[in-house]
C-alpha cells in the first residue's frame, strides 16, 4: 500500500498544525516521522489514521480517497503512545477484538478468532500472557499486546503514535530492534512518529523530518545526518556546534574576525555556521580556523567533551578524540573537518 | 484501634443491636403478622419498588449528564456541576417542601401536568419524583472520576479496530464503567429507600397508596406500637445490610480487575 499526502493543513485555533505539507511513502516502507513536539508529526499521522480531519489537502491510499472514509473504513493499524488496551478485558480478548466487532456478514467464527489470535501472541512473543489484565502487564509488554490487537485486522497500514515514548530507555532499545525485525516479517506500510532521533535513525528505512508543522527533510537517516538540508536539521539530528557568522565578500566572519572557511556560493548576510562536535579537529595554536582556550575538560569512554571559549567570544563544546589530552587553560586552534552554511 | 472501634459501637452498632433486640420482644408469629399485614407490606412494596424505579431512572440520566460534564467543554459547565450537589446540600425538608409547591395543582409544574390529567404531588408519582430528586447525585458522584478517568483513546482504538460507535459503547464504555454504575445505582436505591423528610411532603401519605415505611415506622411509634416499628425497620435494616454488602463486594471486584493506575 503507497500513501501519498498532498498540501495538508490543520489549524487549530490560530496555530498551524500542518503547514502545507506533502510526502509520498512507498509499499512496505517503515518511515519515521521525526520533530520536536509541536512539530505537527502527531497531527499528521492522525489525519492518516482517519481520527482527525485536515483543513485543506488530500490524503489517498493507493491512488484512492482516504479522506472520503472514517477510521472505521480504513483499515488502518494505530498504536497509541499510552496503548489505550481496554482495560476490562483479557490479553486475549483485547487483540481478538477487532475481529469481534466485523461486520455479521465476514466475521469469522469462534475457533478461527482462537488460531488467529493464538497467532499474534505468538508473533508479539506473549502468547503465555493471554489470560493476564493489561493492568498486570510492564509498559513494553502492553505495547507489543496493543501491536498485536492493531495488527488482528490485518491492517493496510500500520500507524505508531510515539509507540516507546512512555517505556524506559532499556526497555526502547529492546523493542526498537523487534519492530524492525517484526517490520522485516511482516512487510506492511508502517509509519512511526518519534522525538527521538536516535529510534527514528536507528529503525526507519526513511525520515522525515518535521518542524512547525513543515517538512524540513525527507531522506535516508544517513542522508538526514551527514547531508541536513536546512539549518534546523543540522541542529536537531546530532550534536552540533552552531555559530551566528556573516558572509561579506567571499569572507565568512565571526564576530570582526575573518575566518579561514570556504565562502563559495554562499548568500551574503547574517549565517549560522554549523559543524559537529566531534568534527571539530585540534591542533597546535594558529593552526585552525579557530582560536581557543579550554575552559573544562570531562572525559566520556572514548571521547573528551571540552568547553571551549573561542577568541571570538562564544563559548563551545567539542568531542576530541582521547590520546592528546587537553588540559583547562591550554590554547588551541581548531579546523573544522566539515561544517555547512546556512543563511539566516 | 481501641478508639475507632469504641466509637463505631457506641455510634453504629450498639443502636442497631438495640434495634434487634427489642424486636426480639415480639415472637416470630407476631412479627409475621406485623410484616405481613396489608398496610406494611404496601409500605414496603412503595418505599422499595418506587425507590428502585427512582434508582434506575438516575443511573440513565445521571450517565448522560456525567457525559455532558466529564467529555464537553461549555458555557457553565462548572455551575452545572456545582448543582449536582444541591440534592446532598439541601436540607430533606426544605427539598419536600420546594417539590410540593412545583408540583401541586396550582405550583408552575403541576398546573400544566394537571391540565394534561397528570396529578403529581400526593400520589406515588410523588413520591417517584422526589426520590429521583434525592439520588441523582450517588450516580454522577459515583460515575464521574472514573469516566474522567477513562482515556478517549480507547474509543479512537475501538473505532480504528472497526467497532462502530454502538459497538464501542457497548463493548467497551459501558463494561469499564459497569463497576461505578452498579454502586451508583445501589447507592441511589439505598438513599431513596430510606428517604424521609423529602417525601411526605409530596406524599399525600394515604395509607396503602401513598405511605412509604420509614413514614409507618414514625406513625406506629406515636400509637406507642414500638415493638411494631421496629420490626419494620429490622426488615429495611436487614435489605440495607444486603445492599451495603453487595456494594463492597462489587467494588472489590472492579478493583481486583481494573486496578487503578
Amino acid at each position: 500500500m503507497t500513501i501519498e499526502v498532498r498540501n495538508l493543513v490543520k489549524k487549530f485555533g490560530g496555530f498551524a498544525a500542518l503547514d502545507g505539507v506533502g510526502l509520498k511513502v512507498n509499499d512496505g516502507e517503515l518511515l519515521a516521522l521525526l520533530g520536536p513536539s509541536g512539530s505537527g508529526k502527531t497531527t499528521l499521522l492522525r489525519i492518516i489514521a482517519g481520527l482527525d480531519w485536515p483543513d485543506a489537502g488530500e490524503v489517498s491510499f493507493n491512488g484512492e480517497d482516504a479522506l472520503a472514509q472514517g477510521a472505521r473504513e480504513r483499515h488502518v493499524g494505530f498504536v497509541f503512545q499510552h496503548y489505550a488496551l481496554f482495560r476490562h478485558m483479557t490479553v486475549f480478548e483485547n487483540v481478538a477484538f477487532g475481529l469481534r466487532v466485523q461486520p455479521r456478514a465476514i466475521r469469522k467464527d469462534e475457533a478461527t478468532i482462537r488460531v488467529r489470535v493464538k497467532e499474534l501472541l505468538d508473533l508479539v512473543q506473549l502468547d503465555w500472557l493471554s489470560d493476564r489484565y493489561p493492568s498486570q502487564l510492564s509498559g513494553g509488554q502492553r505495547q507489543r499486546i496493543a501491536l498485536a490487537r492493531a495488527l488482528a485486522i490485518e491492517p493496510r497500514i500500520l500507524l505508531l503514535d510515539e509507540p516507546f515514548g512512555a517505556l524506559d530507555a532499556k526497555v526502547r532499545k529492546e523493542l526498537r530492534k523487534w519492530l524492525r525485525s517484526l517490520h522485516h516479517e511482516i512487510n506492511v506500510t508502517s509509519i512511526f512518529v518519534t522525538h527521538d532521533q536516535e529510534e527514528a535513525l536507528e529503525v526507519a528505512n526513511r525520515v522525515v523530518v518535521m518542524d512547525k508543522g513543515r517538512i524540513e527533510q525527507i531522506g535516508s537517516p544517513d542522508d538526514v545526518y551527514e547531508r541536513p538540508a536546512s539549518a534546523f536539521v543540522h541542529g536537531f539530528i546530532g550534536e552540533s556546534i552552531e555559530l551566528p557568522v556573516q558572509v561579506e565578500g567571499g569572507v565568512v566572519r565571526l564576530g570582526d574576525q575573518p575566518l579561514r572557511l570556504a565562502a563559495d556560493g554562499l548568500a551574503p548576510g547574517a549565517s549560522r555556521l554549523f559543524v559537529r562536535r566531534h568534527d571539530m579537529l585540534v591542533g597546535p595554536s594558529g593552526s585552525g580556523a579557530f582560536e581557543g582556550a579550554v575552559q573544562h575538560v570531562r572525559n566520556f569512554g572514548p571521547v573528551q567533551r571540552a568547553e571551549i571559549a573561542l577568541s571570538g567570544g562564544e563559548t563551545i563544546e567539542i568531542d576530541a578524540p582521547r590520546g592528546r589530552e587537553l588540559r583547562a587553560g591550554d590554547t588551541i586552534g581548531l579546523e573544522p573537518r566539515r561544517y555547512r552554511i546556512f543563511a539566516g | 484501634m481501641g478508639l475507632t472501634l469504641s466509637w463505631l459501637s457506641v455510634i453504629i452498632l450498639i443502636p442497631l443491636a438495640g434495634l434487634f433486640l427489642k424486636s426480639l420482644e415480639l415472637s416470630p408469629e407476631q412479627f409475621w403478622n406485623i410484616l405481613t399485614s396489608r398496610r406494611t407490606l404496601n409500605a414496603l412494596r412503595v418505599s422499595f419498588g418506587l425507590a428502585f424505579a427512582a434508582a434506575c431512572v438516575n443511573l440513565v440520566m445521571g450517565s448522560i449528564i456525567v457525559w455532558a460534564l466529564v467529555r464537553y467543554r461549555f458555557p457553565g459547565r462548572r455551575l452545572f456541576d456545582a448543582i449536582v450537589d444541591v440534592p446532598f446540600a439541601l436540607p430533606t425538608a426544605v427539598a419536600g417542601v420546594a417539590l410540593t409547591a412545583l408540583f401541586a395543582e396550582k405550583g408552575w409544574l403541576g398546573a400544566p401536568l394537571a391540565a394534561a390529567g397528570i396529578k403529581v404531588a400526593f400520589t406515588p408519582v410523588g413520591i417517584f419524583v422526589a426520590m429521583i430528586f434525592i439520588g441523582i447525585p450517588f450516580v454522577v458522584r459515583t460515575v464521574q472520576p472514573v469516566l474522567q478517568d477513562l482515556d478517549p483513546e480507547i474509543e479512537e482504538a475501538a473505532g480504528s479496530l472497526g467497532a462502530s460507535r454502538w459497538q464501542t459503547i457497548i463493548r467497551v464504555i459501558l463494561p469499564s464503567l459497569a463497576p461505578a454504575l452498579l454502586t451508583g445505582l445501589a447507592l441511589a436505591f439505598a438513599r431513596a429507600v430510606g428517604e424521609y423528610g423529602s417525601v411526605i411532603f409530596i406524599a399525600g401519605n394515604l395509607p396503602n397508596v401513598s405511605e412509604i415505611a420509614p413514614l409507618l415506622i414514625v406513625i406506629r411509634l406515636s400509637e406507642f406500637r414500638y415493638a411494631d416499628a421496629t420490626a419494620i425497620a429490622v426488615v429495611m435494616l436487614v435489605v440495607s445490610f444486603v445492599i451495603i454488602f453487595a456494594v463492597n463486594r462489587l467494588q472489590r471486584w472492579a478493583q481486583s480487575r481494573i486496578p487503578a493506575r
